[in-house]
């Protein structure tokens, strides 16, 4: 039995997070969080020359051809860190080419994605809940209109894969579609509405079984950016637990909250199994990946969620405030609670894809 | 990445595989008879399947410690349903404490009866004051004329009205620090200095016992490691307690329990299962319990690769206790009206509800083991009384 990390993929995380730690400090996440710039176009070239948006795209178009647990553990590292990137929009955009894109458009726009020269996103979401393939209503064809909402970075994106009824539809930038922001609670990963008409566009060959894949690995990347943002929120509740004084002792000493924590602790560090199988599963377990996947999402991102709330309660008032860190990890949360549907849904999915 | 054990073990498997085939079941079919147990136990024994971490003169089987062969034995045993080599509880706790602290004597004279289930053991740890606070114990022992006289009391002592001997924590060094006073002694029960009062709980079972010792007499050299040293003795064996697998098992088939139960009852006017309130808590369950399956996996690996567990290792008792407790509330929804009746079809469910409270009691209470994950996995300030020791 060996359900651990590789050398290799402790050794890629290992480099990546002094880069991290480097560019990606609490300052940073703030004034990209607070300011105009759409995401952090210093960290995110670094990040593309480490390599990141060429993961999972194969050796032949220029990638380093690895698997969704390598990507998802970068996931959870820049979950970790709150990273105010286009990671999640651009890895799902670049996999949605990687397996369900012609042979042209694989080789169009693969090598591209791999260097970073080009960003991609996906286009899921129709509003009311509707995020799922059998939920599509955008007819598909050389010429789309519809509206998809909630696209991360659309307005930045050269190139978005719009979910349609028909199937995936690659819509490239100046194929004439309008964005508008959203004003969404986590500025670290910007949303837009895009609104499609008549905007010429190219179906990808991928069939419904090829989509499916891509919608769990779209789960599956949630579930371990919430994994990250929460055990970063344990840890820095923890610490600061250690240090607050009050009465005269840390408040880490008493009890009360020491039990908050360790329910805290409780919830969240059992989850990096089921994310870790999750993605393993998506690699190597065809037949137990959709419902793994549902399951992921379902509950680290609801696991999430609640140790937002519990670092906002043990922080007292400074953790509410707009300067803290706190509110920026429960807007991530949120982000993942309800990107691709709440958990309910999944675990809805889960009990089908069960037999139950 | 790879779940299984892998295909350098599939020779080991196939073996174990052939060895059941042989002995288990019975040719007689008759699973209950402690006779066929017995030969098949000793079988195991000399294939080296049972007792494994046991010496061969202290009637073991002495095997090599490896985590994945003994995982791949449990799992084709408990598949089979073949005897385990289970020893009641309390025993396989002081099996490992005599290997590691007690005299060649001592081994000699205890474990391989114990193995055999001639000594039947029961815990003496709790008293009616010493509960959480175990340290804070009174029951007394003396030294007088070669042997210890003991004088006091114990309680929840499980299965300690069919035993025959027990091992107990008892206060030596009366004017030692507290946890530097306590010897761990053995005790025979079998004598008229001790009285055992089944205890009925709420279940209406009777799993446990009050101990009363009364000028008790156990022989000096019953005495496990050093007087005084006894608190020392005790903390020890607890890094017996492994990977946990043993306990995911029972949270999965008490899981499995509970679709079946859903699928059966109607709820509602249909089955249960079908009714989405009830589905959406079950794959809620699913995911806490899949959670729990694969840290026990990484767990599991990180001791097989020689590798610290971390934070995950204080937390698979409370864990588990939290997932019983909150499966036997859905199968309170379920059985409906069932939910009164001690004779009807759902007792099951009904003792498993209370059952499931005691888990978060008996061997370190919820908050005990809320004090450990702060304390040990989250390095924060040990509390002021010294709870976790």
């Amino acid at each position: 039995m060996n359900f651990l990390l590789s050398d290799d993929q402790q050794a890629f995380l290992d480099a990546i997070r002094p880069v991290l730690n480097d560019r990606c400090d609490s300052q940073q996440v703030h004034k990209i969080f607070d300011g105009d710039d759409p995401y952090d176009t210093a960290l995110w070239s670094h990040l593309v020359a480490m390599g990141i948006p060429a993961i999972m795209i194969d050796k032949a178009h220029g990638g380093l051809g690895l698997q969704l647990l390598d990507l998802a553990i970068i996931a959870e590292l820049l979950g970790e860190f709150a990273a105010p990137v286009p990671f999640f929009g651009n890895a799902i955009g670049a996999l949605a080419i990687q397996l369900a894109g012609s042979a042209e458009q694989r080789a169009n726009w693969l090598p591209l994605l791999a260097t970073g020269e080009r960003l991609a996103t996906i286009a899921f979401g129709e509003g009311k809940g509707r995020w799922l393939p059998g939920e599509w209503e955008v007819p598909g064809g050389n010429s789309i209109s519809g509206t998809k909402v909630l696209v991360p970075n659309a307005a930045e994106a050269d190139l978005i894969i719009v979910g349609t009824r028909d199937g995936l539809a690659l819509v490239e930038r100046g194929a004439g579609y309008k964005t508008a922001r959203t004003d969404s609670a986590d500025r670290t990963r910007r949303l837009d509405i895009v609104t499609f008409d008549g905007t010429a566009s190219e179906m990808m060959p991928g069939d419904g079984a090829t989509i499916d894949r891509l919608i769990d690995a779209t789960a599956t990347l949630l579930a371990a950016d919430a994994f990250g943002g929460a055990t970063r929120c344990l840890e820095r509740t923890v610490d600061y637990a250690k240090v607050r004084e009050q009465y005269g002792q840390p408040i880490g000493a008493f009890q009360g909250l020491k039990h908050q924590l360790a329910n805290m602790a409780l919830e969240i560090e059992p989850s990096r199994g089921l994310y870790w199988f999750a993605a393993h599963a998506w690699d190597d377990l065809p037949d137990k990946a959709r419902h793994a996947a549902a399951q992921a999402k379902a509950h680290c991102t609801d696991v999430y969620l609640q140790a937002t709330r519990d670092m906002v309660e043990a922080h007292g008032g400074i953790g509410f405030t707009w300067e803290h860190d706190a509110h920026i990890y429960m807007k991530r949360a949120m982000f993942d609670w309800t990107w691709l549907g709440q958990p309910s849904l999944h675990r809805l999915r889960a009990a089908d894809l069960a037999g139950w | 990445m790879q779940l299984g054990f892998g295909p350098e073990f599939d020779d080991f498997r196939q073996e174990v595989l052939a060895f059941l085939l042989e002995h288990w079941p019975p040719a007689d079919g008759n699973l209950r008879s402690k006779e066929h147990e017995r030969t098949f136990t000793l079988a195991a024994i000399d294939r080296g399947y049972l007792h494994r971490s046991v010496p061969k003169r202290f009637g073991g089987s002495e095997q090599a410690p490896d985590i994945a062969r003994a995982e791949i034995i449990r799992e084709e045993f408990t598949k089979a349903r073949a005897p385990s080599g289970r020893i009641a509880s309390t025993g396989k706790l002081v099996v490992p404490t005599l290997l590691e602290w007690g005299t060649e004597e001592q081994c000699a004279y205890f474990i391989e009866k114990t193995l055999t289930g001639e000594f039947v053991w029961a815990q003496g740890f709790s008293e009616p004051n010493a509960g959480s606070d175990l340290a804070s114990l009174r029951t007394k022992g003396e030294l007088l004329d070669g042997q210890w006289v003991i004088n006091g009391q114990k309680i929840w002592s499980t299965g300690a009205h069919k035993a025959t001997h027990m091992f107990a924590l008892v206060r030596t060094e009366p004017d030692a620090k507290k946890h530097d006073g306590i010897s761990y002694l053995l005790i025979d029960l079998r004598q008229p200095g001790v009285t055992i009062r089944p205890l009925a709980q709420m279940t209406r079972q009777k799993e446990f016992s009050e101990v009363f010792f009364d000028d008790a007499k156990t022989p000096a050299d019953w005495i496990v490691g050093e007087r005084g040293k006894g608190w020392y003795v005790t903390r020890s064996t607890l890094k017996h307690e492994r990977s946990g697998i043993g306990g995911l098992t029972w949270s999965l088939s008490m899981f499995r329990d509970l679709v079946k139960l859903a699928r059966l009852v109607d709820y509602n006017g249909k089955p249960a299962i079908e009714c989405p309130r009830i589905r959406e808590e079950l794959a809620a369950i699913e995911g806490q319990l899949m959670s729990l399956t694969y840290s026990t996996y990484r767990a599991t690996s990180h001791i097989v690769h020689d590798r610290d567990t971390g934070m995950f290792s204080t937390m698979p008792k409370l864990y588990m206790t939290n997932l019983a407790q909150r499966i036997s509330k859905v199968a309170r929804d379920i059985v409906g009206d069932g939910f009164l009746d001690m004779s009807g079809e759902h007792l099951k469910w009904i003792e498993r509800f209370m059952i499931s409270l005691s888990m978060s009691i008996a061997g370190g209470t919820s908050n005990i083991q809320r004090n450990l994950i702060a304390e040990r996995s989250l390095g924060l300030p040990r509390d002021a009384r010294g709870a976790v020791q």
